[in-house]
């Protein structure tokens, strides 16, 4: 057996012939060495953003925007409306093609010549700006949806839940607070337990990297307290990109701030740092 | 006994569909045997009309619930499903056609009367085989389901969906309607395929017969129930829904939506095939007026009336509306058409949930009082929260 896979890899035809290897590599990711299908974070970087440009009918919504996103990393992004954020995220996870640039998943998986669902199954997790939750589906119900799976046709026509799976839910469940409304249709909860319910889901899925999208938008103070505990718990093990617009919960989560304006990254930095910017100041903070 | 315990699960907490298979079990037997074994001056005699009325109403319930997997289920509100039940109705009358042989009217060994008619000299490639029922009863489900992988994966592909997918569907029928009233298309043109003269060496106007079709009608409306129960309490089920709510969300977390659409159409078009194959033999023709729009409006307007996302509901619609129908048209027959535009507006305005929703209601106000109030479920959530 180790034989055979010590000559697999001598065989590898991606390190062997260069045309067979993606062709549009990402300059920062340099040399790769792992074949197109598995996420590949050997260098550190599990997103790679470059030179994206977006226009709808001549309005440009990302114009020239470069990003990379550490492994592990917390990512809050801020801007003023309008900024791109939301556009952003719909690049990364497939749902707009850019016009020009590169999107890299780790450093082999082009994410913008996969699908929606693709990309899903490759570990990104997206949340909604509004919380897009299965309203007649019952919080169980929400969460075995999610749940990665094989989520084929067929199979899904014939899956039922084991004993591990099930313990997976329970325990996702303790983790958003809402175990004890398992058997509730999720149109009777809240609007904060809404967001926490997509934030479940989104943990469901075991992605690598989760792109929340203003998760604290509604919410009380102590609703925003326990969101933000939870997102810097999920750090760590998940990479987390946040969209916010609350700058109180920025700073509240904050190791990295990206400010986003006219569709390109204006300042990257500490909140320090970013607040102390005058440019920042003018397009956003000194209002 | 897993095969058992599958059934049990599956149609535990549904009353509706309970009472749907034990009243089709109930008519099993008593519908024929009244009508064969009881003397025609008897007043529990039921007559052939009667039986074969019914058989219709359950065709007519198993095309209601295989929209109602559709409509009610994954939100694809399909205005063209007609067009499959015709489709499955044609191949089982190509195979009545064939049946027929040397007994037409111009007496040909093979050529079904229209063609004759028309001077063709032998059969189209397209009726070879329908003289075997095994290959008209595969045609019966292969060539709806066939139509529908192709528009559906087509459409689904592309991302159609609401209110443009409603008319494409539409579209859908209305061309097969005008094609099938060609003559040069030897499907019999405007007056269609009848005259039928038995099916499997029986004869269709004999009573014995009749009464196996209402069986037959009657068994294939419980399976179809059942396969669409199965499909809708599975996890597939649950996916289909969410495809509903929220199609988006669905997509993100992992789920190729478009395959879960088009599946589900698939299946649907199959049940109304032999829907509309089942229907064929009991009313004793099939012509292209079965593909008008129409039909296929007044399809969703039994499942409205019914209830959608209950399937029984669909049947309930299915045979309510018809069995209106049917007295209307005697009755009043001017009035028919504006009684079922009046019924659409009072169930979409009044009754969303259909006659289920109200009775549902009707039934939650009389036996509430046992259950635990909202505002002491909000309470006990608010503490949880801290």
């Amino acid at each position: 057996m180790r034989e055979l896979d010590r000559l697999r890899n001598v065989m590898r035809r991606d390190r062997v012939f260069n045309f067979v290897k993606e062709k549009r590599l990402p300059f920062a990711a340099g040399r790769h060495s792992v074949m197109a299908g598995e996420l590949d974070i050997s260098h550190g970087t599990i997103l790679y953003v470059e030179n994206i440009s977006v226009s709808f009918d001549g309005f440009k919504a990302l114009n020239d925007l470069t990003l990379y996103i550490n492994d592990g990393e917390l990512r809050c992004i801020i801007g003023p409306n309008g900024a791109g954020k939301t556009t952003m995220m719909d690049v990364i996870t497939g749902k707009t093609r850019p016009d020009s640039g590169v999107a890299y998943f780790g450093q082999t998986m082009d994410l913008t010549r996969m699908s929606e669902y693709e990309i899903a199954h490759a570990g990104i997790g997206r949340k909604f700006q509004k919380p897009t939750i299965f309203p007649f589906h019952t919080i169980f119900q929400n969460l075995e949806l999610a749940m990665a799976a094989d989520k084929r046709v067929w199979p899904t026509l014939f899956a039922s839940l084991n004993g591990e799976q099930r313990d997976r839910i329970a325990d996702v469940m303790e983790i958003i607070g809402l175990q004890d409304m398992r058997e509730q249709e999720a149109t009777s909860l809240s609007h904060g337990q809404k967001q926490w319910l997509e934030i479940g889901m989104l943990l469901m899925q075991n992605p690598r990297l989760l792109l929340v999208d203003e998760p604290v938008a509604g919410m009380t103070h102590q609703e925003m307290d326990k969101t933000a505990e939870l997102l810097i718990r999920l750090a760590g093990d998940h990479s987390v990109v946040v969209v916010e617009h609350d700058m109180d919960f920025v700073r509240s989560i904050a190791q990295t701030v990206t400010v986003l304006h006219e569709g390109s990254v204006l300042a990257e930095g500490t909140m320090q740092e970013i607040q102390a910017d005058p440019r920042v100041k003018e397009v956003y903070l000194g209002e | 006994m897993a095969h058992q315990s599958l059934v049990l699960t599956m149609m535990k907490n549904d009353k509706g569909g309970i009472t749907l298979l034990s009243i089709l079990f109930a008519l099993i037997i008593i519908i024929p045997g009244l009508n064969l074994f009881v003397a025609p001056d008897s007043a529990f005699h039921i007559t052939t009309y009667t039986l074969t009325l019914l058989g219709k109403y359950l065709c007519f319930a198993l095309l209601a619930v295989a929209l109602d997997l559709v409509w009610g289920y994954c939100g694809i509100l399909s205005l063209g499903h007609g067009a499959f039940f015709a489709l499955g109705g044609y191949a089982m009358g190509m195979y009545l056609m064939r049946q027929i042989g040397d007994r037409g009217v111009y007496g040909h060994p093979e050529l079904p009367d229209f063609m004759v008619f028309l001077n063709w000299s032998e059969l189209p490639w397209y009726w070879q085989g329908f003289d075997m029922f095994w290959f008209a009863m595969i045609m019966v489900v292969l060539v709806p389901g066939l139509l529908a992988f192709v528009f559906g994966w087509l459409a689904f592909r592309s991302r159609v969906t609401g209110v443009y997918l409603s008319i494409m569907t539409q579209a859908l029928t209305y061309a097969l309607l005008l094609a099938f009233f060609r003559n040069e298309m030897g499907f019999g043109g405007n007056n269609g395929l009848t005259d039928f003269k038995e099916i499997l060496g029986f004869n269709l106007q004999a009573n014995s017969t009749r009464a196996v079709i209402f069986i037959a009608s009657a068994l294939a409306l419980a399976m179809g129930y059942l396969v669409c129960r199965y499909i809708v309490t599975s996890k597939l089920g649950r996916v289909v829904i969410a495809i509903r709510d929220s199609e988006d969300r669905t997509r993100f977390i992992g789920y190729k939506v478009e395959s879960f659409k088009l599946w589900v159409f698939v299946i649907s078009a199959i049940l109304a095939g032999i829907a509309g194959a089942l229907y064929v033999p009991q009313v004793g023709i099939i012509n292209p007026g079965e593909f008008s729009p129409l039909n296929s409006i007044e399809l969703v307007v039994w499942v409205a009336v019914g209830g959608r996302a209950t399937l029984y509901g669909a049947a309930l619609g299915a045979v309510a509306v018809n069995y209106s129908k049917t007295y209307f048209t005697a009755a009043l027959p001017e009035l028919w058409l504006f009684a079922l535009g009046a019924l659409f507006i009072v169930v979409t305005v009044f009754m969303p949930k259909g006659l289920v929703g109200l009775w549902k209601q009707f039934y939650k106000k009389r036996f509430s009082q046992g259950k635990k109030n909202p505002a002491e479920i909000l309470k006990t959530t608010k503490a949880g929260d801290e």
